[in-house]
C-alpha cells in the first residue's frame, strides 16, 4: 500500500507526535498550592480509634448510618461510601501487640478527601459539577451541574467520590471540609471533636511546619500537639513516636491539603503509593496540546475538506 | 457500473426474532434500572464505577463503529476511489455502533435527566477529557446520519434533494473524518488520569495514539468481517479483492501499532509484568497474539485472496482492539483495597439488548434500503 | 441553714428525721434532676415550710397499682415521711384511712379547699369507650372525676405507663378504649412519667422542683422531665462497652449471659428507649439493681410503641446509631463476583458467536472452493 498523502501525513504525525512528547511538555500545567489553602494535618500515631471523628461527619452532613453484613447495631462501614464521607480503619498484623508497629501491630488511618491540589476529580468532570475554591481551596460538588456519568470516581487516585448506587435520582457524595461549617467561622466537624488532636485544621501552610516539626520530635520524649485547631492554641502532652520520616500527601499527585503522618508505611494503610507529578496534569497536557485554542483541528479540517473534495472532483 | 440496491427478503427471519426476544428482555431490566438505581440491574459498584455499558457499548461499540472512517480515510485522504462500494456498509455500521453507544451512554448516566448540562457553555468543563468525547460523539452521530441521508432520499425517490446533499456532503465527510480522529484517541486519553489504578501494561502518555491506530485497524477489520458475513449469506456484489487490499493495509498498521505499544512497555521498564502468569499478564499476551497471528498471515498475499482466511483474521483483530479497550477500561483497573467486578445478568442483558437492536436495524436497512451493490 | 434553726418547730415537723437524713433526701432529689447541689437547701425550705406542704390528690383509673406500689418502696424518705410530712396526701385511694363516702367527702373537700393549689396525680388509663362504664368510682365513672379534678388542679401529673399512653390495656384490641391522660385532657400540660412502674424517684423529684420553683421542669415534646427521659437506657448502660465490643448473651444462662454481656439480642430495648434507670437504680439497694442490671432485658416500658407493643425477645431497630468498637480493616473484598447466571449468560454468548462464526467460515470454505 503505497501512501503519497504527504501533506495529510505531516498534518497526523504532528498530533501524533504531540500525543507522544506529554513529559516533555508537562512542568506547563502543573497547579502549585494556594497560599490560603485550609486542610486538616491526620497524626495515625496519636489517633486512639474512637471514632468519634465518624459519628460527628454524620451528625454535621446529616448521613444515614451505614450497616456492614447482617448486623444492624451499629454503623459500621468498611469504606467511604455514598453514606459515609469519613472513616478510620485499622492496619493490624500478628499479635498486635504495639501501636503503631508494623510486625506485631496496629495503626489507625483516617480516610476522607484529600482536597488535592491539582484535583484528579475537579479536572475528570465535563459538568463542572466538582470545583476546587479559588481561595480556600477545598473541592466540592454541585449537584444541579453534576450528569452522573462517575468520570470523576475514575479518575480520583484516593477513590474518594462515592455514587449513590441504589438511588433512581442518584448524587455524587463526598467529604466538602464542612464548607457548610466554615461559612459560619466554625471548623470541620471530625477536628473539632477530635478528643487527642490526631485530626488538625489549620491553613495548610502552617500544617506543613506542624507537620516537619513532628518529624524532628525525639521518639519517646514527650511534646506538645495542638488540637481541633492549629490556631486554637489548645494543647495536648503526647509522647512521640517513630515517625515514617515523609509527610504523605506533601508531594503526592502534585501535594495535597490533607497531609498524614504515620508511624507505620503509607502503603500498610492502605494508601496508594503515587508520583510527585499529577496525572492530571499528564492528561491535561495531552488535551491542551491537541485542542488549545481548536487551532489543530481547524487546520486539519481545512486540509481535510480540501482532500475530499479533490476525491470527489476526480470521481465525477 | 452497479449501483447500490435494497437486497429485499423477509424482515420477520428467525435471527430477527431471536434478537426481537432479547431486545424485549433487555427492556425488562432496563425499567429496572430507571425504577431502583443502577445498583439495582449492574455490578457496577465505588471502585469500579465503569462497567461494561461504558467499555464494551461506548468504548468498543463506537470502535466497531470505526469502519466507516477508516474507509472514508482510505477513499477521501488516501484518494482510493476503488474503496467506494466499501462506504456505504461501513457508514452504516458506525452509524448504528454511534447511535446506539449514545442509547448505552443515557441509559449509563445517573443523572440522565441533565445530561444535556454538558451543551451548556457555562457547565462545560475544558479541561475534562471526557467532556470532548462527548461533544465529539454527539456531532459524530449527526454528522453520520447526515452522511447517511443520501440512502434514504435514493429510496424515497428524492433526486434533487439527493443532488443537493451530495453537493454538500464534502463538508461532512471532512467533519466526518476529523471526529473520529479526535474523539477516539480521546477514548484513550479518558485513563490516561486513571493513573497509578491502571496496570502498567495498559496505561502510558500513548494512550490516545494507540487507540487512535486499533480503532482503525479495527475499522477496516470490521468492514472485512462485515462483508464476509453478508457476502456469505446474500448474493452481493463480490468485494473480495478490495478486502484482499484492505487487510494489507490492516497488516501494516498493526506492525505500526505492535512497535508502538512494545517499545513503550518495554522503556517504561514493565515487560517483565507480563510473563508473570497472572490474569493482567495473561490478558496482555492474548491481546496481543491475536494481532500478531493475523498480521502474520496477511502479510503473505496469497493468503489475501481467501476469504475464510481473511475472514478468521478480522475475527482476531477485531477481537483484539476489543479486547485492548476491556483491559484499558476494566480488567486493567485496579482501584485497591479488595474492590472487584464481573458484570451482573441484568447488565449481560441490557448490553445484549442494544446489540439486538443494532442487528435487527442492520437487517432492515440492508433488505429495504440501497445500500449493497447486488449480484 | 444552721443546725439550730433546724431545732424547735422544723424537726417537730419532721418527727424523728434527722437533719442529716433530711438534707441527704433533698440532696438526692436535686442531683436526680441536675439541679446545682444549692437546690437541696431550696427544695429543703420548700417542703419545711408548712403553708407551702404540697397537697395531693391521687386518683386510680385502670391499673395494677404497681406506681403506689413503687412509691411505698422509697427509703428516703420512708413511706410514712413522704405522706405525713413531705406531701400532703389528701386523697389516694390505696392508702387513705378513710372508705366509702367518707372518703370521697375527703376529695371533694380537699378540691374545694385546695382549688388550683393542689397537685393532680393519675395513676391508670382512662376507659373511654361506651360512656367510660368500664371504670366506676363511687357510682361515677372515672372520665367524669378526672375531667372536672383536673380543672382545678395546679398541674396535672399522669404516673406510669398506663396514664401516659394507655399502658398495656391499651395495646389491640383495646375493648376499654383505654386512653392516656394526655391525649384525655387534651391542651392541658400534663407531666408524664412513664414507666411500669416509674422509679418513685422521677415522680418525688417532679412534684417538688414544681414546689420549689412554681414552675415544671423541663419538658421533651410528649410531656417527660429531660433530667429523667432526656437519654436512652442505651447510653448510659453499665454493658454498654459489651455492645461496642459485639459480645452479646445469645440466649438465657450461656456463657455470655453469665459474663454480664449486652443483652441486646435477647431483646433488650435500651437502645430505644429513653428513661434514667441505669442512673438512678431502683429500690436503693446499690449497684446492679435494674432490670439490665440483674441479666434482663429492658422492655422499653417508658416509651410508647415499644414497652406492650414489641414483643419482648424481639431485637430493637437502633435508629441512633454510633460506630462499633471494631474498625473497619485497611483491606475488604467488595464489589460482585462471578454468579452463575452472569458466567453461564456470557458461556452462551460466547459459544453463539463462534457457533455462527463457524457457520460463516464454511460457507466461505465453499465459496473460496468455488472460485
Amino acid at each position: 500500500m503505497e501512501i503519497k498523502r504527504r501533506d495529510f501525513l505531516k498534518g497526523l504525525a504532528t498530533s501524533a507526535v504531540l500525543a507522544m512528547a506529554p513529559p516533555a511538555l508537562a512542568s506547563s500545567s502543573e497547579k502549585s498550592r494556594l497560599p490560603d489553602a485550609l486542610g486538616i494535618l491526620y497524626d495515625s500515631t496519636i489517633c486512639v480509634g474512637c471514632q468519634i471523628c465518624m459519628v460527628a461527619c454524620k451528625r454535621a452532613n446529616n448521613m444515614p448510618p451505614e450497616y456492614y453484613g447482617p448486623q444492624r447495631q451499629w454503623d459500621n462501614p468498611v469504606d467511604l461510601s455514598a453514606k459515609t464521607l469519613n472513616i478510620i480503619k485499622k492496619y493490624d498484623n500478628g499479635t498486635q501487640k504495639e501501636k503503631d508497629r508494623e510486625i506485631d501491630g496496629y495503626a489507625f488511618v483516617k480516610r476522607h478527601c484529600m482536597h488535592c491540589v491539582d484535583p484528579a476529580c475537579v479536572s475528570a468532570c465535563p459538568a463542572s459539577a466538582l470545583t476546587k475554591d479559588a481561595k480556600t481551596g477545598v473541592v466540592s460538588y454541585n449537584k444541579n451541574a453534576c450528569i452522573g456519568c462517575r468520570y470523576c470516581q475514575v479518575a480520583c487516585p484516593f477513590n474518594v467520590p462515592k455514587f449513590e448506587w441504589d438511588n433512581p435520582f442518584p448524587k455524587i457524595v463526598k467529604c466538602q471540609l464542612c464548607s457548610h461549617l466554615l461559612a459560619k467561622g466554625q471548623i470541620p466537624a471530625c477536628c473539632g471533636e477530635c478528643p487527642t488532636g490526631a485530626s488538625l485544621f489549620g491553613p495548610v501552610a502552617d500544617l506543613v511546619k506542624e507537620a516537619e516539626r513532628r518529624q524532628k520530635m525525639t521518639a519517646g520524649k514527650y511534646y506538645e500537639f495542638p488540637v481541633s485547631e492549629i490556631a486554637s492554641k489548645k494543647i495536648q502532652i503526647h509522647k512521640a513516636k517513630n515517625y515514617i520520616p515523609n509527610v504523605y500527601g506533601k508531594n503526592e499527585v502534585g501535594g495535597t491539603q490533607v497531609l498524614m503522618l504515620a508511624g507505620v508505611t503509607f502503603d500498610k494503610l492502605g494508601l496508594p503509593m503515587l508520583p510527585d507529578r499529577s496525572y492530571t496534569a499528564l492528561a491535561e497536557n495531552i488535551q491542551h496540546t491537541l485542542y488549545k485554542g481548536m487551532i489543530l483541528p481547524i487546520v486539519a479540517l481545512g486540509g481535510l475538506i480540501f482532500l475530499v473534495k479533490r476525491t470527489e472532483k476526480k470521481k465525477e | 457500473m452497479k449501483t447500490e440496491q435494497p437486497l429485499e427478503g423477509k424482515i420477520l427471519t428467525p435471527t430477527f426474532l431471536l434478537c426481537c426476544l432479547i431486545f424485549l428482555i433487555s427492556l425488562i431490566f432496563m425499567a429496572k434500572r430507571f425504577i431502583y438505581g443502577l445498583g439495582a440491574v449492574s455490578n457496577m459498584s465505588d471502585g469500579y464505577p465503569w462497567g461494561i455499558w461504558i467499555a464494551f457499548d461506548v468504548v468498543i461499540g463506537t470502535a466497531f463503529g470505526c469502519g466507516g472512517y477508516a474507509v472514508a480515510l482510505l477513499v477521501y485522504v488516501f484518494n482510493k476511489g476503488e474503496y467506494h462500494p466499501l462506504v456505504r456498509p461501513a457508514v452504516m455500521t458506525s452509524l448504528f455502533g454511534y447511535s446506539l453507544a449514545g442509547v448505552a451512554v443515557v441509559i449509563d448516566v445517573g443523572r440522565y435527566w441533565q445530561v444535556y448540562n454538558i451543551f451548556l457553555p457555562w457547565y462545560m468543563n475544558p479541561n475534562s477529557v471526557l467532556l470532548e468525547v462527548a461533544l465529539c460523539v454527539g456531532a459524530y452521530v449527526a454528522v453520520l446520519w447526515i452522511e447517511f441521508t443520501p440512502t434514504f432520499l435514493e429510496k424515497f425517490g428524492a433526486d434533487n434533494a439527493k443532488a443537493f446533499m451530495n453537493k454538500i456532503m464534502f463538508v461532512f465527510i471532512a467533519i466526518g473524518i476529523l471526529l473520529p480522529t479526535m474523539h477516539q484517541s480521546s477514548l484513550g486519553t479518558v485513563m490516561v488520569i486513571a493513573g497509578s489504578k491502571l496496570s502498567p501494561l495498559w496505561w502510558t502518555g500513548l494512550l490516545p495514539l494507540l487507540f487512535l491506530i486499533s480503532c482503525i485497524f479495527m475499522g477496516y477489520a470490521i468492514v472485512v468481517f462485515e462483508s464476509s458475513i453478508t457476502g456469505s449469506r446474500y448474493r452481493i456484489l463480490d468485494e473480495s479483492h478490495l478486502l484482499g487490499k484492505v487487510s494489507g493495509v490492516m497488516a501494516w498498521l498493526i506492525a505500526i501499532y505492535l512497535v508502538i505499544r512494545f517499545a513503550d512497555v518495554g522503556i517504561r521498564g514493565h515487560l517483565n509484568l507480563a510473563f508473570k502468569g497472572d490474569l493482567l499478564g495473561n490478558m496482555f499476551l492474548l491481546e496481543n497474539l491475536l494481532l500478531l497471528i493475523p498480521m502474520g498471515i496477511l502479510f503473505v498475499p496469497a493468503n489475501r485472496k481467501k476469504a475464510r482466511v481473511m475472514f478468521f483474521c478480522a475475527v482476531s483483530i477485531v477481537l483484539a482492539a476489543a479486547l485492548y479497550r476491556l483491559n484499558t477500561y476494566i480488567i486493567g483497573f485496579d482501584p485497591g483495597n479488595g474492590w472487584h467486578y464481573f458484570p451482573a445478568v441484568g447488565e449481560i442483558f441490557v448490553s445484549l439488548g442494544i446489540v439486538s437492536m443494532e442487528i435487527m436495524a442492520f437487517l432492515w436497512f440492508i433488505k429495504r434500503l440501497p445500500i449493497y451493490r447486488r449480484l | 441553714m444552721k443546725d439550730q434553726n433546724f431545732t424547735g418547730p422544723i424537726r417537730e415537723k419532721l418527727k424523728g428525721v434527722s437533719r442529716r437524713d433530711f438534707m441527704k433526701f433533698c440532696g438526692v432529689i436535686a442531683v436526680s434532676m441536675g439541679l446545682p447541689m444549692g437546690a437541696g437547701t431550696q427544695i429543703a425550705e420548700a417542703i419545711t415550710n408548712p403553708k407551702r406542704r404540697p397537697p395531693v390528690i391521687w386518683l386510680h383509673g385502670q391499673e395494677c397499682t404497681g406506681c403506689t406500689e413503687s412509691l411505698l418502696r422509697t427509703s428516703h424518705p420512708s413511706l410514712e415521711h413522704l405522706i405525713l410530712d413531705l406531701i400532703s396526701l389528701d386523697y389516694h385511694e390505696t392508702l387513705n384511712a378513710g372508705a366509702g363516702h367518707q372518703a370521697e367527702a375527703a376529695l371533694e373537700n380537699s378540691v374545694k379547699e385546695n382549688a388550683g393549689k393542689f397537685i393532680l396525680v393519675v395513676e391508670g388509663s382512662v376507659p373511654i369507650k361506651d360512656g367510660g362504664i368500664y371504670c366506676m368510682i363511687g357510682g361515677r365513672p372515672f372520665t367524669d372525676i378526672v375531667k372536672e379534678t383536673a380543672a382545678k388542679a395546679a398541674a396535672v401529673i399522669a404516673i406510669g405507663s398506663c396514664a401516659t399512653w394507655g399502658g398495656w390495656q391499651s395495646s389491640a384490641p383495646n375493648p376499654t378504649g383505654a386512653t392516656g391522660i394526655p391525649e384525655f385532657l387534651k391542651g392541658t400540660t400534663v407531666v408524664s412519667i412513664p414507666g411500669c412502674p416509674p422509679n418513685a424517684y422521677n415522680f418525688l423529684s417532679t412534684v417538688l422542683y414544681f414546689l420549689t420553683f412554681k414552675k415544671l421542669p423541663a419538658l421533651d415534646d410528649i410531656g417527660r422531665p429531660k433530667f429523667a427521659y432526656g437519654r436512652l437506657i442505651h447510653e448510659n448502660c453499665e454493658r454498654r462497652p459489651h455492645f461496642d465490643a459485639g459480645r452479646f448473651a445469645e440466649q438465657f444462662g450461656d456463657e455470655g449471659h453469665r459474663q454480664g454481656y449486652c443483652l441486646y439480642k435477647l431483646g433488650c430495648k435500651g437502645p430505644v428507649t429513653h428513661a434514667n434507670c441505669p442512673s438512678i437504680l431502683f429500690c436503693d439497694v446499690g449497684s446492679g439493681a435494674w432490670p439490665v442490671g440483674t441479666g434482663h432485658p429492658c422492655f422499653g416500658c417508658t416509651e410508647e410503641g415499644i414497652g406492650f407493643t414489641i414483643p419482648l425477645h424481639t431485637e430493637a431497630d437502633i435508629e441512633i446509631v454510633t460506630p462499633a468498637a471494631a474498625h473497619a480493616p485497611i483491606q475488604t473484598k467488595r464489589g460482585a463476583g462471578v454468579s452463575t447466571g452472569s458466567a453461564a449468560l456470557i458461556g452462551g454468548i460466547a459459544g453463539a458467536a463462534i457457533g455462527a462464526g463457524a457457520v460463516v467460515a464454511k460457507r466461505l470454505g465453499d465459496k473460496d472452493k468455488g472460485e
